[in-house]
C-alpha cells in the first residue's frame, strides 16, 4: 500500500515539476565473481567484460624463513596488515598486527614470490628498537625507506638495507597541538625530498617534513564547507545548543600516494553530504592546491565512486575511497573500502570501469585497505583476510589502457584503432565511441564524428563537431543558399502584390 | 446542428480567425483578453484546438529537438507524460481558479478561465515550436540562446495568465495575483485529496481482494 502511494506521489510529482524522466539503476553488486561495469549517460549500470582477472593470492604462511638451526619456519599469517608499498618488483607489506615489515620479491621469470626479509626491529646505535604497529612505508627514488612506525610515534628513515639513518618525531611547533598524539600512518617523499605524512587525528592536511626531521608545516588542508542554512542555525543557536552541534572541521585525509610526476594524491572518506561535492580523491601540487582534472563527460558526476547505491548486505552509504594508484597516463584507480570495489578513471575524470566487491571469493575483499601496482598489475591488501590479491590486466583491459595512453599523448588515430579493438570485445562501451568520434573530428570527418557522439549522447563534443560541420556545409552550399533565399524573397514579394491587387479588385467589385 | 455547422465553410473561417486572435492577445493582453470572451473572439473549440497543438508541440519538444538540448531516454520515453504535464495543470488551474474567483466576485465563467488560460500559453507554444527548428541548427555552446528563449516564453506566458485573470474577472492586478496564488494552493489541495482518495480506494480494494483470497483458500 505504502509503496503504491509512494509511486503515485512520485508520478504526480513528475507531472508537476516536469522533470526529465531519468532511469535509476542500483549497484547492488550481485553477479559473477569479477563483475565489471560502468555507467551509461543515463546513469544505468552497464556490465562489460572483465578488465582484470585474479592472478595470484599472496598470504603470509606461503613464506618461510630459516631459523638458527637451519630449519624452514613459516613466518605465519599476516595479522591486520594495513600498509602496502611496491617499488619495481619489491613488495613491502606492513604487517601491522605482528609489528613487522615483510619484504617479498616477485620473480618475473618464474612468476613466483620470494620472501627477502622480515624486519621486526631497527638497530639504532647498536640497540634494537622494535617496530610497533607500522601503518605505512615508502621508498623514495634514492632507495631510502621510510616507515611510519605508528604506535612508536615516529617515522624511521632507513637506507635500502634497512640501516637506520634518522627518525622523525612529533614536531615541536605551535601549529601542532600539544595534547594530540603524533600517529603517522601513511607517507610519501616527493621528488624534491619533501616528506608528506598523513597522521591520524590531524585535520589540517598533510604534515610536511624535511628529510632530517624538521617540521615545515601543513599542506593541502581541505576547505571547510558550511552551508548557509547551517550557518544560519549556528547564528541563532544558544551557546549550549552550539556545543551540541557538529563541529565544522576540515576533513581528515586517510591516505597519500605519489604519482610518477611527483604529485601527491590523497583520498578522504569522512564527509557529510554528497561524495560528488567532497572531492574524495585529490591531486595536490607543491603548494597543496587540488589540481585533479574533473572534466568528465558527465560534468555533474565527479570521481567519487558509485553513482547510486543501496543499503543492501549490511553496507550503506556512498563509496569510501581509501587508496589510489596512478598510472603513467594519469589514469588512476581508487579503492572503495565500503564495497570493496576498484574504480578506474582516465586523466580527464571519466569513469572507465568498476570491478571487485565484498565477499570471500577470489577477487573479492572483506576489508581492503591498500592498493598498489606493479606495471599494470594491481595488488590489493585485505586486512581482514590478511592477504594480497594480485590482478592482471585482461586483453580487454589492456586495450582500454592502450587507447588511453595514445589519447593522453595526442595520438588520436592510434587511439581510435585501439578503440576499434575494444568495440570488437564490447560494442557497448561509451568511451570507445567517443574516442572514435574524437579521431574522426581530428580528421575533419565531421559528420562521422557527429554520428559517434550522438550514439553515446556526448552533447558537448557533438556541438563542437556540428559547429564545424555547419560551417563546412554553409561554405560548400553558399551559392545554393543565396539562390534559394533570393527566390523565396522574390516569390513572397510577388505573392504579396498579387494578393493586394486581387483584394483591390474585389473591393472595387463590391 | 453541430454536424451541419461542420460542413459550412464559414465555421472554419471563424475558427481560423479565432486562432489568429491568440497572436493578437499575446501582444495586446489587456485589450485582447478583455474582448476574448466578451466579444466572442475565441471559443471553446478554438481553445481546445490550441490545447491540442500545445500538447503536440510539447511531445515534439522531447522527441524532435536535437539531443543536445533535451535529456530524454528513448528507452523509457512515454508520450503520456508530456501530454499529462501540459493538460493536467491547465485543467486543474481552470477549476481551482474558477472555484476561488467565484467566491471573490470574479466575473469569469469556468469556460472563460479555461479559454483565457490556454490562449495565454500561446508564447510557450510558439517559442517551443520555433525552438524545435532552432535546436537543429545551433550547437551545444549556443544552447543559451535556446534556453533563454524558452525561459522568456514561460515568463511571458505566466504574465499573460495574470493579465488574463485580471481581465476575465475584472480584477485589479493585486487581486489577480492573490487569487492566482490561492488557485495554486487549491491545486496542491486537489492533488493531495486525489492522492488520499487513491490511496484509500486502493486500500479498500485490497481489503476485499484479501478477503476474497481468504475465502478461496478456505474453500479449496
Amino acid at each position: 500500500m505504502k509503496i503504491k502511494t509512494i509511486i503515485v506521489t512520485a508520478l504526480i510529482f513528475a507531472f508537476i515539476t516536469a522533470l526529465p524522466a531519468g532511469a535509476i539503476g542500483f549497484g547492488t553488486g550481485a553477479g559473477p565473481s569479477n563483475y565489471t561495469y560502468n555507467y551509461s549517460f543515463w546513469g544505468e549500470e552497464v556490465a562489460m567484460p572483465d578488465t582484470y582477472y585474479v592472478a595470484a593470492s599472496i598470504r603470509g604462511h606461503d613464506f618461510s624463513l630459516e631459523d638458527e638451526d637451519g630449519n624452514l619456519v613459516s613466518i605465519g599469517n599476516f595479522r591486520n596488515p594495513q600498509g602496502l608499498f611496491i617499488s619495481e618488483n619489491r613488495i613491502y607489506v606492513c604487517d601491522t598486527g605482528n609489528n613487522r615489515i615483510v619484504l617479498i620479491e616477485y620473480d618475473e621469470v618464474t612468476s613466483t614470490y620470494e620472501l627477502i626479509r622480515v624486519v621486526e626491529y631497527v638497530t639504532i646505535r647498536g640497540v634494537a628498537s622494535p617496530l610497533n604497529a607500522p601503518y605505512g612505508l615508502f621508498e623514495n627514488r634514492n632507495g631510502e625507506i621510510f616507515i611510519a612506525d605508528t604506535d612508536n610515534n615516529r617515522i624511521l628513515r632507513l637506507d635500502n638495507d634497512f640501516n637506520y639513518i634518522n627518525s622523525i618525531f612529533k614536531p615541536d611547533d605551535s601549529s601542532f597541538e600539544e595534547n594530540i598524539e603524533f600517529l603517522p600512518c601513511k607517507l610519501v617523499v616527493d621528488h624534491s625530498n619533501r616528506l608528506f605524512v598523513q597522521a591520524r587525528h590531524i585535520n589540517k592536511g598533510l604534515m610536511e617534513f624535511d628529510l632530517d626531521g624538521t617540521f615545515r608545516g601543513f599542506m593541502g588542508a581541505s576547505r571547510v564547507q558550511v552551508s548557509i542554512i547551517d550557518y544560519f542555525w549556528k547564528m541563532i543557536a544558544s551557546d549550549a545548543q552550539r556545543d551540541q552541534m557538529i563541529l565544522f572541521v576540515p576533513t581528515e585525509y586517510n591516505n597519500v600516494t605519489l604519482d610518477h610526476e611527483g604529485f601527491v594524491y590523497t583520498t578522504l572518506s569522512t564527509f557529510s553530504g554528497s561524495p560528488f561535492e567532497a572531492d574524495p580523491v585529490r591531486r595536490l601540487n607543491a603548494v597543496g592546491t587540488d589540481i585533479l582534472i574533473r572534466n568528465g563527460l558527465f560534468g555533474f558526476v565527479e570521481p567519487a565512486g558509485d553513482w547510486w547505491w543501496s543499503d543492501l548486505g549490511g553496507v550503506s552509504g556512498p563509496s569510501q575511497f581509501v587508496d589510489v594508484v596512478v598510472f603513467e597516463n594519469n589514469s588512476y584507480i581508487c579503492l572503495d573500502q565500503r564495497r570493496g570495489r576498484l574504480f578506474a578513471y582516465d586523466f580527464q575524470g571519466n569513469l572507465l570501469y568498476v570491478f571487485g566487491g565484498r565477499g570471500n571469493a577470489q577477487g573479492r575483499f572483506q576489508n581492503p585497505v591498500a592498493l598498489e601496482r606493479m606495471g599494470s598489475s594491481l595488488f590489493v591488501l585485505d586486512s581482514r583476510s590478511a592477504s594480497i590479491t594480485r590482478f592482471n590486466q585482461t586483453r580487454y583491459g589492456w586495450l582500454i589502457s592502450a587507447a588511453m595512453d595514445y589519447y593522453y599523448h595526442g595520438l588520436y588515430d592510434e587511439s581510435a584503432a585501439m578503440w576499434d579493438e575494444v568495440l570488437k570485445l564490447n560494442g557497448n562501451y561509451d568511451l570507445a565511441f567517443i574516442g572514435k568520434g574524437r579521431a574522426a573530428l581530428r580528421n575533419e570527418q565531421f559528420l562521422e564524428a557527429m554520428r559517434f557522439y550522438e550514439a553515446k549522447y556526448d552533447q558537448e563534443n557533438y556541438g563542437k563537431a556540428f559547429q564545424l560541420y555547419r560551417k563546412q556545409w554553409i561554405e560548400e552550399n553558399i551559392t545554393m543558399l543565396l539562390i534559394v533565399l533570393a527566390l523565396l524573397y522574390i516569390s513572397i514579394k510577388v505573392l504579396g502584390t498579387v494578393l493586394k491587387r486581387r483584394k483591390k479588385r474585389k473591393g472595387n467589385v463590391s | 446542428m453541430m454536424l451541419a455547422s461542420l460542413k459550412q465553410k464559414s465555421t472554419y473561417a471563424a475558427l481560423g480567425q479565432q486562432l489568429k486572435y491568440s497572436l493578437y492577445c499575446i501582444f495586446h493582453p489587456a485589450d485582447g483578453f478583455w474582448c476574448l470572451t466578451r466579444e466572442k473572439r475565441a471559443s471553446f473549440a478554438s481553445a481546445n484546438i490550441l490545447l491540442i497543438i500545445y500538447t503536440i508541440v510539447m511531445v515534439l519538444r522531447l522527441t524532435a529537438t536535437n539531443f543536445q538540448f533535451v535529456f530524454v531516454n528513448p528507452e523509457y520515453f512515454n508520450a503520456m507524460f508530456p501530454i499529462m504535464q501540459t493538460i493536467l495543470p491547465i485543467i486543474l488551474w481552470s477549476i481551482s481558479n474558477w472555484g476561488f474567483t467565484t467566491l471573490m466576485n470574479g466575473k469569469g465563467k469556468l469556460s472563460d478561465v479555461y479559454i483565457a488560460t490556454v490562449y495565454a500559453f500561446t508564447p510557450v507554444i510558439v517559442c517551443n515550436a520555433i525552438g524545435i527548428v532552432v535546436s537543429r541548427v545551433i550547437t551545444y555552446d549556443e544552447g543559451a540562446l535556446y534556453f533563454t528563449m524558452l525561459t522568456i516564453a514561460m515568463i511571458w506566458s505566466i504574465m499573460l495568465v495574470l493579465v488574463a485573470m485580471m481581465q476575465i474577472h475584472d480584477y485589479t492586478m493585486l487581486k489577480a495575483i492573490v487569487s492566482s496564488l490561492l488557485a495554486i494552493l487549491g491545486i496542491g489541495f486537489m492533488v493531495f485529496v486525489f492522492l488520499l482518495f487513491f490511496s484509500l480506494v486502493s486500500d479498500a480494494v485490497m481489503y476485499f481482494v484479501s478477503l476474497y483470497n481468504e475465502i478461496i483458500f478456505r474453500l479449496y
